[in-house]
């Protein structure tokens, strides 16, 4: 069994060339001394050949510890398991990569396409062709419309990211540029003065970058289901969920918090993967750096350095990081240990061109649903679960459609995104893309569906025939 | 907001919102409404009423002990206690009891605001000390283990000693002056360090209802934001003790406050949508809850078979001042968990001072 702990001192060997040269000395247990005595005379721990990373006591403990190859083989190890045993990826999918130009998902990349590349490889390889290979495509959400970059760094940006993805080439991969202004679907001229005036309308900071996020989300699930694709991955990563954990509790949404962080997420149109769910930022930028991917240096700036709320728990977070590395994985196991929802986990796989051992593997990682389903609503904005508590009784409101839609959206979006006054209110709810708008009513019957398919296996196939 | 408008004209006018005619002296911090002194009091008061009533947290007749440190909370709280259960008819009795830590230049200059407070509330005053308890004073203590995890051991004594205080006062509740920043520090705290069973536990405004002693908050939605307990300390003239517990700087809970801070800067309602989220959180009634029993050395409430104190004190004792902290890192050289270690622990015979038996 591959060992994916990056802290394993046993003796797993994945490497084939095990040196037979007498210079590198008998290996000895995990103990400490051990460890010391082979970091001092420079060879990684795990194939006790090449030298880490970093010698000379610089750099992590990781870096310290491996050779770039062991190092890459425990992150890639990391990602499959997490993709297989939770079958994010199955033959007849169809992945759409979110790319932002960032490290992670930069790895995220790189690694679904190394998949890629196996599964082409060992489809060419067998006999009788019955594995088919799984698509790749790759969205990259500009917003410089919204946000202070210059058109020419974003044209670079985009046109550097071009390259990258056809280097990532065979198997092929399509590459879509989606600016937030295609969220709204008319096509007309002045979609990018609406797009403007609805950002503009958000007064708090912190709402303003949740709600460029929200929408970027929207964006990413248009451009995925009207290009086919079934499932979105996104390069999330521990220390990324860590900030989450803190800024759900921070705004309120405790209820909502188990949705966001599982391996999971099929509440969306396309269910959304997080197969980097359990590397940190630390490990995928060491990645970047041996491997030398370019990180693209003026979109990392946007994103890493967000302001308001969101930009104080990344600088905490990052401080208690530095107090205690293991921090950001404490955090996330333990908002893992809240109940998830009854769409954190993906629907049964009836299609027979997956192996039976991904269905095996699914049934067994899948899961189970905790308590009875109940229909959840979902806030129109940030797609949270509300809790029914928090949602007034519609009766009295129906005569007006942005009073019905402020009230169906969660406290935490009411409070930071939504307008005060009842004047401003009903022109935010003007300008709102109209799938945003429409969503809200499309969402009780997707319920239902979703309930019918949990009660699936109770019903009897011939219930009708009985008299 | 035609409110709004309406409080900045009034603003304007330069007279206390409320009552219309006496000077503003304030800013209320919830509504940014400017207020005078008394409206100031009359609020305060108020909501503290109304969530001692809305929550149902004391019955008339009760004997109840005030968790009193000399510090600004719990100086507020004996005071609008005593207030409260005068005006209202709240029909209790009430009892000061404060815990003696053994920390010179800070809790013994508290213990004399505190035995103050006993005559000008006219509230008969308990003290418990940890040297009397369990033979160790934090000064002491301290100087064992030095300056890391001693707010471990000084919570768990505190805990302690107040449950019996409380039992020596035949009370039957305990009310302590923890605020909304308190309680939203130790949300965070423990989703820092995994702890999901206190998560589900500790945004309850009464706590321990099945152990010894009900502890309640009535401050649970107090900000500290604005100082409202220091401001009304400072307007009433309340006699109390300013000053951080000298062995604090390295506490954990520092970095949780910091950013606390830092957040209601930024925006003043995440203190209460922190405790909010901690009431919504998903946690399962399944998920591994402590399992009460009591302590097979002292007779105490503990999920262990040992409570913390003695595990601690027991540490102290032998000179390993480690026992207890962490996870694993039990006795030296040991790989074992810490059930096996106690096992160990419970058939050796004890040379320590003992701690006195708890008479329920």
């Amino acid at each position: 069994m591959a060992c994916n702990s990056g802290n394993c001192q046993s003796n797993c060997s994945q490497n084939e060339q095990v040196a037979q040269d007498d210079s590198i000395p008998a290996p000895t247990t995990g103990s400490d001394d051990g460890a010391n005595n082979q970091q001092q005379q420079g060879v990684c721990l795990k194939c006790k050949v090449s030298p880490p990373i970093s010698s000379g006591g610089g750099g992590s403990g990781d870096e310290a510890r491996f050779c770039g190859d062991c190092f890459r083989t425990n992150l890639f190890g990391k990602f499959r398991l997490a993709v297989t045993s939770h079958a994010m990826i199955t033959p007849s999918d169809n992945v759409l990569v979110a790319f932002s130009g960032g490290v992670a998902s930069r790895v995220a990349l790189q690694f679904v396409h190394d998949m890629q590349q196996r599964a082409q490889r060992n489809y060419e390889a067998s006999k009788d062709r019955s594995l088919p290979v799984f698509g790749v495509g790759v969205a990259f959400v500009d917003e410089s419309t919204v946000c202070s970059i210059s058109n020419d760094e974003v044209e670079e940006a985009i046109q550097e990211m071009k390259s990258t993805v056809l280097e990532l080439a065979p198997p092929v991969k399509q590459f879509h540029v989606v600016p937030s202004v295609s969220l709204y679907s008319s096509g007309s001229s002045d979609e990018k003065d609406r797009l403007m005036k609805l950002i503009g309308a958000v007064d708090d900071v912190t709402g303003k970058d949740d709600f460029l996020m929200h929408l970027r989300m929207w964006a990413l699930q248009k451009v995925a289901s009207e290009n086919g694709y079934t499932k979105l991955v996104l390069g999330l990563c521990t220390s990324k969920i860590a900030c989450h954990v803190i800024a759900a509790t921070v705004k309120g949404q405790g209820y909502s918090l188990s949705a966001d962080i599982q391996y999971v997420d099929a509440r969306w149109q396309v269910p959304i993967v997080l197969p980097l769910r359990d590397c940190t930022a630390q490990e995928l930028n060491i990645l970047c750096r041996i491997d030398g991917f370019g990180s693209l240096k003026t979109l990392q700036l946007v994103n890493d350095h967000p302001s308001g709320i969101n930009g104080l728990i990344s600088s905490f977070v990052r401080l208690l990081q530095e107090e205690n590395p293991s921090r950001e994985s404490t955090i996330v196991r333990t908002a893992g240990k809240l109940t998830p929802f009854h769409f954190n986990r993906l629907p049964e796989i009836n299609d027979s061109s997956v192996p039976l051992a991904t269905l095996r593997r699914q049934k067994r990682y899948n899961l189970k649903p905790q308590e009875s389903i109940s229909s959840e609503s979902f806030c129109p904005i940030c797609n949270s679960p509300v809790i029914n508590s928090d949602l007034p009784s519609c009766g009295s409101l129906k005569p007006f459609k942005f009073r019905e839609f402020a009230a169906s959206c969660c406290p935490s979006c009411q409070f930071q995104i939504l307008p005060q006054d009842q004047s401003s209110m009903k022109e935010f709810y003007s300008l709102l893309p109209e799938g945003l708008v429409s969503r809200s009513k499309h969402k009780d019957n997707d319920n239902l569906d979703m309930l019918r398919e949990q009660v699936q296996d109770c019903l009897l196939s011939n219930s009708d025939d009985e008299t | 907001m035609e409110e709004g408008n309406t409080i900045a004209k009034r603003a304007g006018s330069r007279l206390c919102c409320l009552c219309n005619e006496r000077k503003p002296a304030l800013k209320r911090p919830k509504t940014l409404e400017q207020i005078c002194r008394d409206c100031f009091y009359n609020v305060f008061e108020e909501e503290i009423h109304q969530v001692i009533v809305g929550n149902h947290l004391f019955k008339a007749g009760e004997r109840v002990a005030i968790g009193a440190s000399g510090g600004k909370d719990s100086t507020v709280l004996a005071y609008v206690m005593s207030e409260l259960n005068r005006r209202h008819n709240y029909g209790l009795d009430l009892f000061l009891l404060s815990v003696d830590e053994g920390i010179t230049g800070y809790r013994d200059d508290s213990l004399e605001t505190v035995k103050r407070n006993e005559v000008q509330y006219g509230l008969p005053l308990k003290i418990v000390s940890y040297k009397d308890l369990y033979g160790w004073t934090m000064d002491e203590i301290v100087k064992v283990i030095g300056l890391k995890n001693n707010c471990t051991f000084c919570g768990v004594f505190r805990r302690q000693a107040l449950d019996r205080g409380a039992a020596y006062l035949k009370v039957d509740k305990l009310v302590t002056g923890h605020n909304a920043d308190d309680i939203a520090e130790t949300v965070l705290l423990n989703i820092l360090r995994g702890d999901v069973a206190r998560l589900s536990r500790c945004t309850s405004i009464t706590t321990g209802e099945d152990g010894p002693i009900p502890r309640c908050k009535p401050f649970k939605y107090t900000y500290e934001n604005f100082n409202q307990n220091h401001t009304y300390a400072y307007f009433k003239k309340l006699d109390y003790f300013s000053t951080e517990c000298i062995y604090s700087p390295n506490a954990y809970r520092g970095f949780a406050r910091e950013f606390i801070k830092d957040l209601e800067r930024m925006r003043p309602r995440a203190i209460v949508d922190i405790i909010k989220s901690g009431e919504n959180f998903r946690i399962s009634t399944s998920t591994k809850m402590p399992e009460q029993g009591t302590c097979e050395r002292c007779g105490y409430i503990s999920s262990q078979k040992w409570c913390k104190a003695c595990v601690l004190l027991e540490g102290l004792n032998r000179g390993l001042p480690k026992l207890g902290i962490g996870r694993s890192r039990f006795l030296e050289n040991s790989n074992d968990n810490r059930k096996e270690a106690k096992r160990n622990d419970g058939d050796r015979s004890i040379e320590s001072k003992q701690c006195g038996s708890l008479d329920f």
